[in-house]
């Protein structure tokens, strides 16, 4: 038997002639993060609550924990954590009954509940706002206040829908940071993000989905390897006068082999990004200014679509 | 022992009730006090000076109005919730629904949890509304008891089509509609302040056919001890008829909306 926590086949959500997935497959093992990455609408969301049994299967084949959802949904979610991209917290309850709500529904013991929400509290790094009405809360205490709700019933595999969205760089860093520890104590985690940074950071392997369909699948870093150079180097131009990527292209002697062009920047794929500025600052381009960085899964995605990541 | 995931839900409603109850109080309880006293002791003073009168079945006006308006409470506590409750729970300032449908309760537990909720609700205000009456003379039997099952029918028989309806809509105006065009009329007009034979023929076979008269009547006869099996049975099979329609209903529109 493998040891899929996670199984699809074909697997689509059609909204009468609309498919927002159209025909995925893809298995998530345990102990790993999965990603599925991607722009909004392209599908992530429709899959994850379809693996969270709450949203059924139009066609195609799921297994999820190894039990179908179409039948066995209260099953499968008694024992799934799930974070959903919108916080539905109760805004008008303390922080702890939040957690004390949400566990009832799972039909946890009063007093082993009480006993659970005390370390989710800490885990979250929220035992001194536990009375505090979660109105009062920031954007990233409340999510991590709804990821600790999701491990209230202990589950094996977690599912995080865009779990940082919409949160400054330092409540981000600290999301990540509970998020490790959680893989690092075997919890299965399956997240959707259209940060880059995010999935590289996160997850062991990811698929990038676009328009319903996945495109592309691997490690963060086999991906960058299979579709982008090693480095990327940007040019920004005044607006208006950035030259065509194929003025560009045989300027390079080689050296870049490919280029993409996104409003005034110039993003040209080299393994070797200085050299490359020199040759073709050298041979006349006049860029505003320069940067030579590692090529990322953004890079991938571009390559991938011809279009950015994030809007 | 774990609780059955229909009644889950219950753990939300009641933390909820708990932290607003207070305001809660002013519509279950007050509301119709207020009304006993003005409409019932005061302007009942008037009528037939107190005395019981043969048009109103041989009770005097207070004792007319008093196990009708146990009904008319049971029906307007049921759809304050059924509306504006039920309309919050599934959008996403609370999101309750939501949270629920990630647990194992599934969606037409959802339902039942929400239903047993709106009769527990009407329950308490029956209680509260029964002694009420009592101080005003008005209950003459203990059959009267039995108003703590009727009132949370009249209610569900509201609430559940209420509720099946309120979870379709994206907006909160028709539930103003519903309040002025079918809760108050019905208020008014099924035999709660006077005897139904006084209304135009048209009109009275519209009460009849609606589920707050049957309540009203059913509620009297246990007020005066004065029970006709056949026809109270007829009336409470109604209200139950009406409820379990209602409540089919609603598990489709739940469904239907929370798949979204």
């Amino acid at each position: 038997m493998s040891d899929a926590l996670v199984s699809a086949r074909g697997l689509e959500k059609r909204f009468g002639d609309f498919a927002a997935v159209a025909g995925v497959d893809f298995e998530v093992y345990r102990g790993e993060a999965f990603g599925f990455l991607g722009p909004n609408g392209a599908g992530k969301s429709s899959t994850m609550r379809m693996v969270g049994a709450t949203s059924g299967r139009s066609a195609g084949e799921l297994t999820v924990l190894g039990l179908d959802p179409a039948d066995r949904g209260p099953e499968i979610r008694a024992r799934l954590g799930v974070v959903p991209q919108e916080d539905n917290l109760d805004l008008e309850l303390s922080v702890a009954d939040n957690l004390f709500v949400y566990g009832r529904y799972f039909g946890i013991g009063r007093k082993e509940l009480r006993q659970r929400i005390e370390g989710l509290l800490e885990f979250a790094r929220l035992s001194e706002r536990a009375g505090d009405r979660v109105d009062n809360l920031s954007g990233g205490l409340k999510r991590r206040l709804t990821i600790a709700r999701a491990l209230v019933n202990e589950p094996q595999l977690i599912l995080l829908d865009e779990p940082t969205t919409g949160l400054d760089p330092q409540a981000r860093h600290l999301l990540w940071d509970r998020l490790y520890s959680l893989k690092h104590e075997g919890v299965t985690l399956v997240l959707t993000t259209h940060y880059m940074e995010e999935a590289e950071q996160l997850c062991d392997r990811l698929v990038v989905m676009d328009k319903g369909t996945i495109i592309a699948q691997g490690s963060p870093r086999e991906l960058v390897e299979r579709y982008v150079t090693r480095e990327v180097l940007e040019f920004r131009f005044r607006p208006g006068e950035a030259p065509g990527t194929q003025t560009v292209l045989p300027l390079s002697n080689g050296l870049v082999t490919r280029a993409e062009g996104v409003a005034d920047r110039l993003l040209l794929y080299t393994d070797e990004g200085d050299k490359a500025a020199e040759t073709l600052i050298s041979s006349g381009l006049s860029p505003l200014s320069h940067l030579v960085r590692r090529a990322s899964l953004e890079d991938v995605f571009l390559t991938l679509t011809g279009r950015a990541l994030t809007d | 022992m774990q609780v059955p995931p229909a009644l889950r839900p219950l753990c939300y409603f009641w933390v909820q009730f708990v932290r607003t109850w207070k305001g809660d109080v002013s519509t279950t309880f007050f509301t119709p006090l207020l009304f006993l006293a003005s409409i019932g002791a005061g302007l009942g003073s008037l009528v037939g000076h107190g005395r019981p009168l043969a048009s109103l079945g041989g009770e005097n006006y207070v004792s007319f109005v008093a196990p009708a308006l146990l009904a008319t409470t049971a029906m307007q506590v049921a759809i304050a919730r059924a509306t504006y409750e039920v309309f919050g729970y599934c959008n996403f300032w609370t999101g309750a629904y939501r949270s629920m449908q990630a647990s194992p309760i599934s969606t037409g537990q959802i339902v039942t949890g929400q239903l047993t909720w709106i009769a527990a609700r009407v329950l308490l205000a029956s209680a509260l509304y029964l002694c009420v009456s009592a101080i005003f003379g008005a209950v003459h039997s203990p059959a009267a008891a039995a108003d703590l099952v009727v009132g949370p029918l009249v209610g569900l028989a509201f609430g559940a089509p209420i509720a099946a309806y309120a979870v379709t809509v994206r907006h909160d105006q028709p539930f103003t509609i519903i309040f002025r065009l079918v809760m108050m009329p019905l208020f008014l007009f099924s035999g709660t302040f006077f005897p139904l034979s006084q209304l135009p023929a048209a009109l009275r076979y519209l009460a009849y056919a609606l589920p707050l008269w049957h309540g009203v009547a059913l509620s009297r006869d246990l007020y005066y001890g004065r029970v006709d099996v056949l026809a109270d049975l007829g009336h409470a099979l109604y209200l139950v008829a009406v409820t379990l329609a209602g409540a089919l209903v609603a598990r489709a529109t739940f469904e239907k909306r929370l798949a979204r």
